[in-house]
């Protein structure tokens, strides 16, 4: 950690307008439950449904890829980082701390209003609340390393994420099981239905497996992206 | 150390002529340089005349939405069907999350790339005002992902008509599922370019329109089983939540207008009143939206 390059970045990431429009994510997540807790109908069923499908399914994929991207791929993109790399800084502290402030931005953006609708739709019953709320922290953090090593790697790192969570956890996940073990989503949910204690939640993928791979993939994209940016050059626009 | 100019002798300087000729010849003017941007646009979103990296995307996505209607057309025809499998429009909103991938990533390539690099006031430099700009950008992504989508539709209208299938009834279909293909390019193109003119950076705009987009679609699927529990038809009243995504308001505006595939569950814009509700919110949309980009462009 660094604290410099942590200011830089929060700044980069949340200053201008840029933070106003991330909160649309909470306020979105926040407005949906208020309307929904009013309706009435079956309470169980439409939290599972908000919190599964619209928070981990669609919110934290999305926010994940503006903020894992955005934390890095904008300053490769515009050439500022050749003055951040010119610093005697180890390059793999400046990936760790990039990726410090994209998880904790994640966090507040996205658990923090996952905790908040849970417990208005569905108060503190069964955890649902809770294990939703665990399921977002982890499943932000490996988008957010999934994304920030994307955004190393490619130029194109938010159309390749977007192509991720969107085709292969969505579209595909949805008509082919075996696409479903390696969905980080599915390994959130994992988690959930773990800390819930609940099956209603519908994970595909056992605990002990999602746990493993969660690790592994966070650490992995880490340190990847750790290596790609030592051997970093840039390119111009193609 | 230079003299000052009046006292050097006037006889140091010489001009030579070296063939400067003023250009005399036919002037091709705005309409001329308007369709050039428009050929030109349309072109750069598929990648054509650009890298080859920046072909891969457009055309991946060109063969995921055609290759099924190939496969279609082809178990239609080898079991004797005496139907396709998927209607037309219905095969067009079975691949929107698909289609508005493409949208998403060439949107900002349109729009996003001459901001960043400050190309804009070039072509106001030529004889194409703001409006023509707008026009030709405008024109292209619609273009751009009409033809998209018109693809499939060919080929599966072909398919039924080189098959022996009804004749009619496929004619019918294929042309209603051109008013739906057209829909579907003008509604949501018109909100991503808005989107994709906000931002110089290409990056936020393909995570906002994607952002838009599918979220919209998620809030919607969600909004219209508050109150209906689990059983799958959904009540005129919340049909009404269509409204808030642009493709959903697309499917259930055509679905409404042509009654097409009567399944169960199908979302659909309520009654004549909505028919007419939902016509507005699209005319709205596509010119506000259109408004919006001809005021960002008033000064650039």
């Amino acid at each position: 950690m660094n604290p410099t390059v942590a200011r830089l970045t929060l700044r980069g990431l949340l200053g201008r307008r840029r933070g106003i429009l991330l909160l649309v994510v909470p306020a979105l997540l926040l407005l949906v439950s208020a309307l929904a807790s009013g309706a009435g109908g079956d309470e169980r069923d439409l939290t599972v449904k908000i919190l599964g499908q619209l928070g981990l399914g669609t919110l934290v994929p999305i926010l994940g890829l503006v903020v894992g991207t955005g934390v890095i791929a904008t300053e490769i993109d515009d050439g500022s980082i050749v003055y951040l790399l010119a610093k005697p800084l180890p390059r793999w502290q400046i990936v760790t701390t990039k990726l410090a402030v994209a998880i904790g931005t994640t966090w507040v953006f996205a658990a923090v209003p996952t905790l908040l609708s849970g417990l208005l739709l569905y108060g503190t019953r069964d955890g649902v609340a809770l294990g939703y709320t665990v399921a977002v922290l982890v499943a932000g953090a490996a988008y957010s390393a999934l994304f920030l090593l994307l955004g190393v790697v490619t130029r194109h790192a938010v159309v390749a994420g977007l192509a991720y969570a969107l085709i292969w956890e969505s579209l595909i996940g949805n008509f082919v099981a075996g696409a479903r073990t390696l969905s980080v989503q599915q390994w959130g949910r994992s988690v959930a239905e773990a800390v819930a204690g609940d099956a209603a939640i519908g994970a595909d993928v056992s605990f002990g497996v999602a746990v493993p791979l969660l690790l592994a993939v966070t650490v992995a994209a880490t340190v990847l992206a750790s290596v790609k940016l030592a051997g970093l050059t840039l390119a111009g626009d193609e | 150390m230079s003299l000052p100019p009046d006292t050097r002798s006037a006889d140091t300087g010489v001009i030579h002529d070296i063939g400067y000729r003023g250009y005399t010849g036919p002037r091709l003017g705005r309409a001329y340089a308007t369709r050039s941007l428009f050929t030109q646009s349309l072109r750069a979103a598929y990648g054509l005349g650009r890298s080859g990296k920046s072909k891969v995307l457009p055309m991946l996505v060109l063969g995921v939405v055609s290759v099924p209607a190939v496969v279609m057309v082809a178990i239609a025809l080898a079991t004797g069907a005496k139907a396709l499998p998927l209607d037309y429009p219905r095969y067009l909103s079975s691949f929107a999350p698909v289609v508005s991938i493409f949208l998403a990533s060439q949107a900002p390539v349109l729009l996003s790339r001459d901001l960043r690099y400050h190309t804009v006031p070039l072509y106001f430099s030529r004889p194409i005002t703001r409006a023509d700009y707008v026009r030709a950008k405008f024109a292209a992504m619609v273009c751009a992902q009409f033809l998209l989508m018109a693809a499939p539709l060919v080929v599966l209208y072909l398919g039924a008509v080189l098959g022996r299938l009804d004749f009619g009834h496929n004619t019918e279909h294929f042309l209603i599922g051109l008013v739906a293909a057209l829909l579907y390019a003008l509604v949501p193109s018109s909100v991503a370019l808005v989107i994709a003119a906000a931002t110089p950076r290409r990056g936020f705009g393909v995570a906002g329109i994607m952002g838009y987009l599918a979220i919209s679609t998620v809030v919607v699927a969600i909004l219209t089983r508050i109150g209906t529990a689990t059983e799958f038809t959904v009540p005129d009243s919340a049909q009404w939540f269509a409204l808030l995504s642009p493709n959903d308001l697309v499917e259930s505006l055509t679905n409404q207008l042509f009654d097409v595939d009567g399944a169960v569950g199908r979302m659909h814009a309520p009654g004549g009143l909505g028919a007419v509700v939902f016509t507005a919110a699209v005319l709205a949309m596509v010119s506000g939206s259109y408004g919006l980009l001809l005021r960002r462009y008033r000064s650039v």
